[in-house]
């Protein structure tokens, strides 16, 4: 395996939960020295979170934590002890990258906001990931994932027409936060390293999400619509639903194009060949009725067939995936997506592997810190403190 | 100020749709230069569909190609080269322009720039330098390389609406592009690390980026349960693991809705002393998170009970007065004119060039991040089609305007879709009474601020 290309890259990372660290992996993964700082005690809060290695809920064998935290190192520090910002004002001297997704002026509460950390590391990039940004009238608002997707415009148009909307399952805004911070990083990395210069950049969880929402926001931009949750059943193939088959479910999406081609790959010719059906406004005007016969053929067909034989004819069904079915897929396993990671809690596993292949500086395979595993090489061996400091520390509640 | 952050980069984007043009444009507006190459004769995808209610007024004019509103939200500041890749002389100026770029991005299936003769070897043959990004559903390689995928069909594909809708009946998707947009962070994450290990190398590379692969680190967590426990997740509605209640609740109004979720006991007061229900927090059914997840049902009809009496932004302020989190439900129209967002400049009025008609200025969002040392510019409008094709073949390449002259005249390159009948768009009527909108607002360009 080559090196990542972030080799040598040093972020000082000061995120938990969900957003901030899915940031931090996405870089460590490609390379990254990321230093995670933890609290005392009870580290990352996503180590109390499920799912748990056999539904033990032991710090160490959270599957949400070991996913998003892998190929980190974890140092423990109360940053509301004197001595704590210390070490991190002492930390930020040498590193290119502090990222962090605490409440807006919780940084600066613990004498670590930019102004400061800026004096300290001219060069430093630091990014701030928060729910509605570090300005305007929500800025301390509190927030969830469904929160945030109530107020991105998306969460308005999932669901059925009559029904209260629903979100994508999930933590899907935390992770759109959290890969456009990455993005921010790579960015500022390019500045960095051509004039020397760092920067601030706050990311906004609503904002993350918001942004490319195009199909949703352009309708009332420029013809005054207002999008809403579709009506059920519509005959053209768009609707909502995904469609049940023999063995799951499948989302259909056909152009009108493909229409006749369909009709037949599901050996309806007969059944379809009608003026009832004949153009997409005749389709949705006799909706009930095409849906009818559609989605009773799609009972005798698995999804795998409907996947395959649609691809036949130039549509391109998409299989409603299970976790079960994504890790037993015949494409992703020749493609290796699911290495072994090996932990020392959990023993071997299959985790998600590349997002993308890239064949030099690519994506490094690589496990999650145990808590506080790396205090020693970092306190005594980079910051210079004994192990008697080390004693000290720990008795003080400080590491 | 300073040099943007990829100020000096030259990208050639021969993407369409949406996942590989949003990523050169998060890419564009950190200061690259994107050509994006078009064919002279069908042009990007998107410039002609999806057009009910995406051209002025719903109305698509003779031009209609340069008035796709998904089109100019989604290709702002890049130029538009409109090229017939299928001919030699087109495949000769892809070269040369190949020569004196940093990325190629296409997002093809694999097979069409083998076909085109332009596959990664050549081009590296060409420039050794060069990034290129191949970005598809399912990826280069493997049983389905060829496959064909959508933005919807990956909606399912990468594991994500298996866990999303309600409880009682089959999956749901969003009724806008969604997983199209994710792919495209992803390509710009790639061709970004791709750029960086140029710097340490001095080599470019092929990327090989499947929305299949980087779309399932979304169900991470729950691909991990799998593996650690065999645990398939279903759907569970608004609700969450252990956060209770959470859910979304009907406010007065028509179609309006509230979110609300309750994290700690705390909250849970909080929660009903705003309600005006503070016996509900002695209540036995609704003791602890357990009993409350147990009781979530009836919990649900006693919040809705309240909600239904107020405005949504109202319960949020009211929740969030007493720290806890809660939003309410937006449409399009209500996060355009949401004030925080407004507040933060969030948006960008941007006007398009007269070619294309009726388009005039229009309100887009901006990225999603502030840069307090490289602030992102002001967006130049989306290029009509073609719109560069002078500036980029006498400018870069260094033709005469004769040749360029020569080249209109053979149809290698074009700035128009001759013989392409205009779309016609359903009235509003008609997708009112289909429940594709909820609403039309004739008064949208002065709520808009644009008139």
């Amino acid at each position: 395996m080559t090196e990542g290309a972030l080799e040598g890259i040093k972020i000082l990372d000061l995120t938990h939960y969900i957003a901030g660290p899915y940031c931090t992996k996405i870089l460590a993964d490609f390379g990254a020295d990321v230093l995670k700082v933890e609290r005392p005690g009870l580290g990352d809060s996503a180590r109390q979170m499920g799912p748990f290695y056999q539904d033990d809920p032991h710090l160490e064998k959270s599957g949400l934590f070991l996913f998003l935290n892998t190929n980190k190192q974890s140092i423990t520090l109360d940053l509301e002890t004197a001595t704590g910002g210390n070490i991190v004002r002492k930390l930020v001297e040498e590193a290119d990258v502090l990222v962090e997704n605490f409440a807006p002026g919780v940084m600066d509460k613990l004498g670590l906001g930019y102004d400061v950390l800026e004096k300290i590391n001219p060069r430093l990039i630091m990014v701030s990931i928060s729910n509605f940004g570090q300005s305007g009238p929500y800025r301390d608002y509190k927030a969830e994932d469904i929160v945030e997707y109530a107020m991105s415009g998306l969460m308005y148009v999932i669901g059925n027409y009559d029904r209260e909307p629903v979100k994508h399952g999930g933590t899907a805004a935390q992770f759109t936060a959290g890969e456009v911070a990455a993005i921010t990083v790579l960015m500022a990395l390019n500045v960095q390293q051509d004039s020397g210069q760092g920067d601030y950049i706050d990311v906004s969880i609503q904002e993350a999400v918001t942004a490319p929402q195009y199909t949703l926001l352009m309708p009332y931009v420029y013809s005054g619509g207002v999008k809403r949750r579709s009506l059920k059943g519509g005959g053209d193939l768009t609707q909502n639903n995904a469609i049940a088959t023999k063995d799951g479910y499948v989302v259909p999406s056909i152009t009108n194009m493909e229409w006749s081609l369909l009709a037949l790959s599901l050996e309806l010719t007969e059944e379809l060949d009608n003026s009832k059906f004949d153009t997409p406004a005749a389709r949705v005007l006799n909706g009930e009725e095409l849906d009818d016969i559609i989605h009773k053929r799609f009972l005798e067909k698995t999804k795998a067939d409907l996947f395959h034989e649609t691809q036949a004819f130039g549509s391109s069904f998409g299989i409603v995936m299970s976790t079960e079915d994504l890790l037993n897929c015949p494409q992703l396993a020749e493609r290796e997506f699911f290495p072994e990671v090996d932990h020392p809690f959990t023993g071997s596993l299959k985790y998600p592997g590349a997002p993308f292949k890239m064949p030099e500086g690519g994506w490094q395979k690589g496990r999650a810190p145990l808590l506080g595993e790396h205090n020693r090489e970092i306190f005594i061996d980079r910051l210079g403190y004994s192990q008697e400091d080390l004693v000290k520390f720990r008795e003080l509640g400080i590491s | 100020m300073g040099k943007l952050p990829l100020e000096g980069i030259r990208i050639i984007d021969l993407t369409k749709v949406y996942a590989g043009p949003y990523a050169s444009l998060l890419l564009a507006s950190m200061g690259a230069e994107v050509i994006k190459i078009e064919p002279s004769t069908s042009a990007d995808t998107v410039r002609g569909t999806g057009l009910s209610l995406g051209v002025p007024d719903n109305k698509p004019a003779g031009n209609f190609w340069n008035q796709s509103a998904n089109f100019n939200a989604t290709n702002r500041s890049k130029k538009a080269l409109a090229l017939d890749l299928r001919g030699g002389r087109g495949k000769e100026l892809f070269k040369e322009l190949v020569k004196t770029s940093d990325v190629v991005m296409e997002n093809f299936t694999p097979r069409v720039m083998r076909n085109f003769g332009l596959e990664y070897e050549v081009l590296e043959a060409i420039n050794p330098r060069i990034v290129m990004l191949s970005s598809c559903g399912y990826g280069a390689t493997g049983p389905y390389s060829n496959y064909r995928a959508m933005g919807m069909s990956m909606e399912g594909a990468i594991g994500l609406i298996n866990i999303t809708g309600y409880e009682d009946v089959p999956p749901i998707r969003a009724t806008v592009a969604y997983t199209d947009f994710q792919a495209g962070r992803w390509g710009a994450i790639a061709l970004l690390l791709g750029l960086q290990n140029r710097r340490r190398t001095g080599k470019g590379q092929h990327i090989d980026l499947a929305q299949y692969e980087c779309g399932a680190w979304w169900v991470g967590p729950d691909l991990m349960d799998y593996s650690m426990n065999g645990r398939i997740q279903g759907r569970m509605g608004n609700k969450h693991a252990y956060r209770v209640p959470q859910g979304c609740y009907r406010c007065s109004g028509d179609d309006k809705w509230v979110t609300i979720s309750v994290g700690t006991d705390e909250e849970w007061v909080g929660l009903c002393e705003t309600m005006g229900k503070p016996s509900l927090a002695e209540d036995q059914r609704f003791a602890d998170p357990i009993n409350r997840r147990n009781h979530h049902d009836e919990l649900d009809v006693i919040i809705g009970e309240w909600t239904s009496q107020h405005d949504q932004y109202e319960v949020m302020h009211l929740l969030q007065a007493r720290g806890v989190a809660s939003g309410p439900v937006l449409t399009n129209k209500g996060v355009l004119t949401d004030p925080h967002l407004k507040n933060r400049g969030f948006w960008e009025k941007i006007t398009s060039p007269e070619e294309a008609t009726n388009v005039g200025t229009r309100v887009y969002p901006k990225m999603p991040w502030i840069s307090k040392k490289s602030p992102t510019p002001l967006s130049t409008p989306a290029p009509t089609m073609g719109q560069h094709n002078q500036e980029v073949l006498t400018g870069i390449l260094g033709l005469t305007e004769d040749e360029v002259v020569a080249l209109e005249a053979d149809g290698t390159i074009s700035n128009s879709l001759a013989d392409v009948p205009i779309p016609v768009n359903p009235p509003v009527e008609t997708l009112i009474e289909r429940g594709m909108i909820q609403e039309y607002d004739p008064d949208f360009m002065k709520v808009l601020g644009l008139k």
